[in-house]
């Protein structure tokens, strides 16, 4: 874990949103990552996290290019992919991978497992002959630990988590160094969400993977990331090691966010310090002035208002951005 | 008498692959103003054993057993006996608050039917008490709201009129399938403790259909644990969580990543998946994948007993022991 492979710089998505009327709307732009840094390294994972709406997803895709990015840099191992044409975008796809959130909808339903995990070494080597590709498609499938003998089945005879199985195992068939999962277990049952879990941590482990881990399952995130981002309205709030993070909350929103995750325990559930967050998050069409947590937040002032909070470094390593972190 | 009592239910579906069977044999039973959380995976039947009280099965479901709603079986009741029950005395909380509320109708006459319908009061009368149900159940700006159509409100704001729709005839059970799985966690936050206050405030009993065993944790007074349409556990919430006797349940607690606890290394799991309904397993339909199986496991299916002061368990093997 040393060399910084990603390197994100103040990255912008705006998408244009017409407002008031299909015929006579403006336009607006509806900022779904509004200024996002972060650096990766080889073998790391960073949880991204925050609730719907906040871009964590849209921040996945556009470091993939794969949604129109407005401003910043995404440098991948030193070259800015946002400057790149589309041949060379292609080349860097074989390194940065995806994983999507609902199993079934994400494989074609005409193809078998074998052919779909089959599909990016086509793509990429299509001089490869097929008993060298049918190899590594058995080889993989082990990995993921699919059986050998479901390699003619098509999605909808396997279960969802076996369907995210295939999912991993054709993003992992090109070797990639970089896999974005977003949501990767939401749609899963809890008994197989810790499996998929394992999988993943056991790839990253043997073929020192990164992963972009975006999901709002906040206990998830601690179990599976070394870095955790705390997302709300395109911006990010809170950045830091995932102890840290989890032990010390510096932003307001991170704390009631962990304060809402429910334990199980009954007595420890039951006896915990409430703080509930009021409202729904704001419309991301018209975000608030100056912090766009104010809102919400319990220790909003005038300051809040007039000025955007920048991130600041509380500790080494841990960025919040919040007016008020020392007081809280 | 309970206000809910489940006996024998079973819910089979005839399917073109065969008949699947969704509940078997479930027995359960609920007190006034007592909260029973049901928790269990896709398939274990937590949702169909309410909806065939509720007489909501789809058209190729075929209910057994009986459903006792204060004394009255429910199952196989006329659609004028069910009409009479649900909505007034019985109402519901779904899982998608988009999907169930419909999307024509503005919100307070969506609110304001059910009161017209059960209790024959005027269009005012049924807008007034619409607009004081939206208050109580914290949405802000109610007097707008009621002019609203569904989709003009965030997910969190429609699962509050979900609920508003719930409580408006003050019904003495309220079935919530799931009701904070489409939700930001902050919003759950806000619509548990709204549960809770109603449960505590007016006394009405609740059954809590969730696979979240922290939203149990937080608001049911005793749990059902249900895997391939059976109850495996029930018993006592605190002593669920302090002491799962059932592997199945001691594996969900285990699997279930802890918000309080840093997690280490690889997690804990279930290993394989759950049943195909159309070919469960013989013997326990849990032994495929449990750590503690036996022959006998494997060979006679284990009862619903009785092991302490509230507790039942269908295991034939001591946990504790093995």
């Amino acid at each position: 874990m040393a060399q910084s492979l990603l390197q994100v710089r103040d990255l912008k998505v705006y998408f244009p949103v017409r407002t008031g009327g299909v015929l006579f709307g403006e336009y607006t732009a509806l900022k779904a990552v509004d200024g996002i840094s972060f650096d990766l390294k080889s073998g790391e994972t960073l949880g991204v996290v925050g609730e719907s709406g906040c871009g964590k997803s849209t921040l996945g895709r556009a470091v993939l290019q794969l949604v129109p990015v407005t401003a910043g840099a995404v440098s991948w191992l030193g070259s800015d992919l946002t400057q790149q044409d589309k041949a060379e975008i292609k080349k860097c796809r074989q390194e940065l991978q995806i994983v999507f959130q609902d199993p079934l909808a994400s494989l074609d339903p005409r193809m078998t497992a074998g052919d779909i995990i089959a599909e990016p070494l086509r793509n990429y080597f299509p001089q490869m002959s097929s008993d060298e590709r049918k190899a590594k498609v058995q080889d993989i499938m082990a990995k993921v630990g699919l059986l050998p003998a479901m390699v003619n089945r098509y999605p909808h005879e396997f279960s969802g988590g076996q369907c995210q199985r295939i999912g991993i195992a054709r993003a992992m068939i090109l070797r990639p160094k970089l896999i974005v999962c977003d949501e990767p277990v939401s749609a899963l049952d809890v008994s197989i969400r810790a499996q998929v879990i394992n999988l993943l941590m056991d790839l990253q482990k043997t073929f020192n993977l990164s992963l972009i881990f975006i999901s709002h399952d906040l206990a998830v995130v601690r179990h599976i990331s070394h870095r955790v981002m705390v997302m709300y309205l395109g911006r990010v709030m809170e950045l830091a090691e995932r102890e840290s993070l989890y032990r010390t909350p510096r932003h307001p929103y991170t704390q009631a966010l962990l304060a809402a995750v429910p334990i199980p325990d009954p007595d420890k559930e039951r006896a915990k310090k409430r703080l509930i967050l009021t409202g729904d998050p704001p419309s991301p069409l018209s975000p608030p002035s100056g912090c766009v947590f104010r809102t919400r937040c319990g220790k909003a002032d005038d300051t809040c208002t007039s000025a955007t909070p920048v991130l600041d470094a509380a500790s080494s390593g841990h960025e919040v951005a919040c007016h008020h972190w020392r007081n809280i | 008498m309970s206000i809910l009592d489940i006996r024998n239910l079973n819910v089979r579906f005839a399917t073109q692959d065969g008949e699947v069977s969704a509940v078997n044999d479930v027995s359960l039973s609920l007190e006034r103003g007592e909260c029973l959380g049901i928790v269990g995976e896709s398939g274990s039947g937590k949702s169909q054993t309410f909806m065939a009280g509720m007489g909501l099965l789809a058209a190729n479901g075929r209910p057994t057993g009986k459903v006792l709603f204060d004394g009255k079986n429910l199952i196989g009741a006329d659609e004028d006996t069910l009409n009479a029950v649900r909505g007034d005395r019985m109402s519901m909380i779904f899982q998608d608050p988009m999907t169930s509320l419909t999307p024509h109708m503005r919100v307070g006459r969506q609110l304001g039917e059910v009161l017209i319908r059960h209790r024959g009061v005027s269009e005012a009368e049924a807008r007034a008490q619409s607009l004081t149900m939206l208050k109580r159940v914290q949405i802000p700006e109610a007097e707008r709201r009621l002019d609203m159509y569904p989709h003009e409100l965030s997910g969190g704001l429609r699962q509050r009129v979900m609920i508003a729709m719930a409580l408006m005839c003050s019904p003495e059970l309220i079935i919530a399938d799931e009701p904070t799985t489409a939700l930001d966690v902050t919003v759950q936050a806000q619509i548990l403790d709204i549960l809770r206050d109603v449960k505590e405030r007016l006394n009405t009993a609740v059954i809590l259909i969730t696979h979240d065993l922290g939203v149990i944790a937080g608001l049911a007074d005793r749990v059902a644990v249900m895997y391939a349409g059976r109850i495996v556990e029930v018993g006592d919430v605190r002593s669920i969580f302090a002491d799962p006797r059932h592997p199945y349940t001691r594996g969900l607690l285990a699997c279930t990543p802890r918000l309080d606890e840093a997690g280490a290394g690889l997690m804990t799991t279930i290993s394989g998946q759950p049943p195909n309904l159309q070919r469960l397993p013989s013997g326990c339909s849990f032994h495929p994948r449990c750590a503690h199986v036996t022959d006998r496991c494997k060979t006679e299916r284990p009862l619903l007993e009785v092991v302490g002061p509230s507790r039942a368990k269908a295991c034939f093997v001591d946990v504790k022991a093995a």
